[in-house]
């Protein structure tokens, strides 16, 4: 009897360790779906991002570094533009020895910690209201620092990359009014494509979330079914909003896990994420009526037109140019505009000042577009805004 | 005059000797008196600070209309709106106590069985090994929990409810509970990890339940000619009946407050009930998780702690009822 409970103990474990290893091949890789099958993205689209477009932009800094200034510091905020920060951290670091620590919580996060003072700085990809401003400590400098794009992203197995997306379209299928793939408004714009007769899993962000305010900022615009399924155009955009279907992700990683992880899923993601996640994306129809895919020469385009007003805050969503993809948006850096330490306002000045000059050279290895320059121009004026003690810091 | 020497008990070693006794026992009994005045009192604490942080939402809205209202959409909350209520939290209270039922649908019977097996039927030296990787179960943190539960059970799931809600979901009546889409991250899925969970703490309760049934009884069952199981039902089942219910509502009372691993399966659809099983949704606990960090809307906050005094009451309601129940039963036991 004692001699057999060896031999019973590793029969168990034998079996267990199958049963695992059987068990464990249910990730659902899109990545076979983007390189095997030919995309969808057409001739017109590949002249369009063909274009040419000054990728390094290389603008002077003519604040200069300010000497004194904090070697930490610390800032909260948007996952629409983590990757970015985090590039730029690492290379400011390289460049001058400070260390900036971001962490990627969420729009409406970095607005909390800017607000509660927590942070040096906060990011936001849709900007302050002027009641936010008035629950934080002062007066907040919102300040621009690159242009991405917010992308439809689904996992469609044996479907390729560029399936078609209008606004109204979009809108009703995060409304929860179109509920499978192949309902006659998405087979109308893809007539090609096999779409199969599976339920739509909606994915969409369970956080306060600028990704969030960009996408549903341009479905407002362009959706009226959006907007009266939710409401009003008061309640149909912003960071939060009262998904009526769907599966929340928290930030862009959430998102874009939940969407890999889902057959037949359709979220929004920003385009970086779903690049590096291989996920497959779509492309929207815009003002124009073009079918545009998001890359770096049609994200550019969204500032076409626009008049910023002193806050620098304004929607860059469905442009008025013909080769625009429409559903673009900036991130800013929230700042206080009446500093209270000298280290970290003079730290603060030097390290927006080179991420809005050589760190815009930056902005396209991660699938973001730089600041063109009468904006640029703009965000490096909101810089020389910044005092400490009333005296301007640079 | 001659000194003598003190001896125990004499004259000043004795009253000396008792002085120093009492002052080490007050000590003593004093520090002991804090620890455990220490424990009720943070739990005193705690109550006081949920029932005061939700103070501001309670007072704007109204205690009950959080109790009244299902739909729960901050983006509709104004400084000055109070009616209706954009915070009802029914449908949280509703998907806790969902995802903790299915785990003690599939949990019990299977403690129950293991019970049986351990106390009943296992050869003596299997007794042991096989419980103590019961109680194994146990150790693992609830986030690994989480992982395994979207990696591995999601996948493993799909071609179930597939079928379940190709058959169940069309049902006339009840087929609503059962429909489809299925996406994975559900109710359902939350309610089989919460039964991994809660089956360790269940099965320990069980355990002990059954190995109190006196052998003389069991003995009689055999020798009237009953095969072995008709004995454990009838010699042991029975009398049991009582502890296996409180060693549920203890199992439920764990299953109540899980959070990570539940926020991570469960799909996050905080607006309102939605009536199939295999659908999305959200309990107290995921909600507050998922929520906490950026509650910026108008009493967002406060709401959020509205929810958190509610599932503090009804886990101390059940975890009390249930140690009522078990110690019926076995005073040793709780």
């Amino acid at each position: 009897m004692r001699a057999r409970f060896p031999a019973v103990a590793v029969g168990v474990l034998g079996v267990a360790l199958a049963a695992a290893a059987c068990g464990s091949t249910g990730s659902s890789s899109t990545a076979a779906n983007s390189t095997s099958v030919k995309a969808m993205w057409g001739s017109q689209n590949a002249t369009r991002c063909a274009a040419a477009v000054n990728t390094k932009p290389d603008y002077p800094n003519t604040i200069g570094t300010i000497k004194g200034g904090a070697t930490t510091l610390s800032g909260a905020g948007s996952t629409f533009a983590a990757p970015m920060y985090s590039q730029w951290s690492s290379a400011y670091d390289t460049a001058s020895k400070v260390a900036v620590a971001y962490a990627s919580i969420g729009s409406g996060g970095g607005v909390a910690a800017v607000q509660a003072g927590t942070v040096n700085f906060g990011d936001s990809d849709v900007g302050m209201t002027p009641a936010e401003i008035a629950a934080s400590k002062g007066p907040v400098l919102q300040i621009p620092l690159l242009l991405g794009a917010v992308v439809p992203t689904y996992n469609l197995p044996g479907i390729a990359a560029g399936l078609k997306f209008t606004g109204p379209v979009l809108g009703e299928i995060f409304a929860g009014k179109i509920k499978t793939w192949n309902a006659s408004a998405l087979k109308k714009l893809n007539p090609g494509v096999n779409l199969p007769d599976e339920p739509i899993a909606v994915v969409h962000r369970s956080d306060g979330s600028g990704t969030t305010g960009i996408w549903t900022d341009y479905l407002t615009k362009t959706s009226p079914v959006w907007v009266s399924a939710l409401g009003g155009p008061s309640q149909s955009s912003g960071k939060t909003v009262a998904w009526p279907v769907g599966i929340g992700g928290k930030g862009n990683e959430g998102v874009s896990a939940a969407i890999a992880q889902t057959k037949g899923s359709l979220g929004y993601l920003e385009s970086d994420f779903a690049i590096s996640e291989h996920l497959t994306y779509g492309q929207v129809q815009n003002k124009s009526g073009n079918f545009v895919e998001p890359c770096i020469a049609t994200i550019v385009p969204a500032v076409d037109g626009v008049t910023f007003p002193s806050s620098l805050n304004v929607s860059l969503t469905d442009g008025s140019n013909a080769n625009v993809y429409p559903v673009t948006g900036t991130t800013y850096a929230l700042v206080y505009e009446h500093q209270t330490s000298k280290a970290i306002a003079a730290g603060l000045v030097n390290f927006f000042a080179w991420v809005l000059t050589a760190g815009q050279d930056q902005n396209v290895s991660l699938n973001y577009a730089p600041l063109g320059s009468a904006l640029q121009a703009l965000a490096y004026a909101q810089l020389k805004k910044i005092t400490i003690n009333g005296t301007p810091v640079a | 005059m001659t000194a003598r020497p003190a001896s125990p008990g004499a004259g000043n070693g004795r009253v000396l000797l008792q002085r120093r006794r009492r002052y080490g026992d007050t000590v003593f009994r004093a520090a002991m008196l804090t620890a455990a005045g220490l424990v009720v009192v943070v739990l005193a604490a705690m109550a006081v600070f949920l029932v005061t942080q939700s103070l501001p939402a309670l007072r704007h809205y109204g205690p009950l209309s959080f109790l009244g209202s299902d739909r729960w959409a901050p983006s509709d909350a104004t400084p000055a709106g109070t009616s209706p209520n954009p915070y009802g939290i029914v449908q949280f209270i509703y998907g806790t106590v969902l995802t903790s039922v299915i785990g003690l649908l599939i949990a019990v019977p299977m403690s129950v069985g293991i019970g049986l097996f351990i106390t009943g039927i296992a050869p003596a030296w299997l007794r042991r090994p096989l419980s103590y990787v019961v109680d194994l179960l146990a150790a693992i943190p609830s986030v690994v929990f989480g992982f395994w539960g979207i990696f591995a059970l999601i996948p493993a799931l799909q071609p179930v409810v597939s079928f379940l809600t190709g058959t169940l979901g069309k049902i006339p009546v009840i087929g609503g509970v059962f429909a489809g889409p299925f996406f994975g991250l559900s109710y359902f899925t939350a309610g089989i990890i919460l039964a991994i969970m809660v089956l360790p703490i269940v099965t320990a309760l069980c355990r002990e339940i059954f190995a109190t049934t006196p052998a003389d009884e069991k003995e009689a069952a055999l020798a009237l000619g009953m095969t072995r199981w008709e004995m454990l039902r009838t010699a042991v089942l029975p009398r049991s009946r009582a502890g296996i219910i409180g060693a549920s509502i203890l199992g439920l009372g764990r299953a109540f407050g899980e959070t990570i691993a539940v926020t991570m399966v469960i799909g996050n659809n905080v607006l309102s009930i939605t009536k199939s099983i295999f659908s999305t949704g959200a309990t107290m606990a995921s909600v507050i998780a998922n929520e906490f960090t950026e509650a910026t809307e108008p009493f967002h906050l406060d709401s959020l702690f509205v929810v958190a005094m509610w599932l503090l009451i009804i886990s101390l309601i059940v975890n009390v009822a249930g140690k009522l129940a078990v110690r019926r039963i076995r005073g040793d036991l709780a």
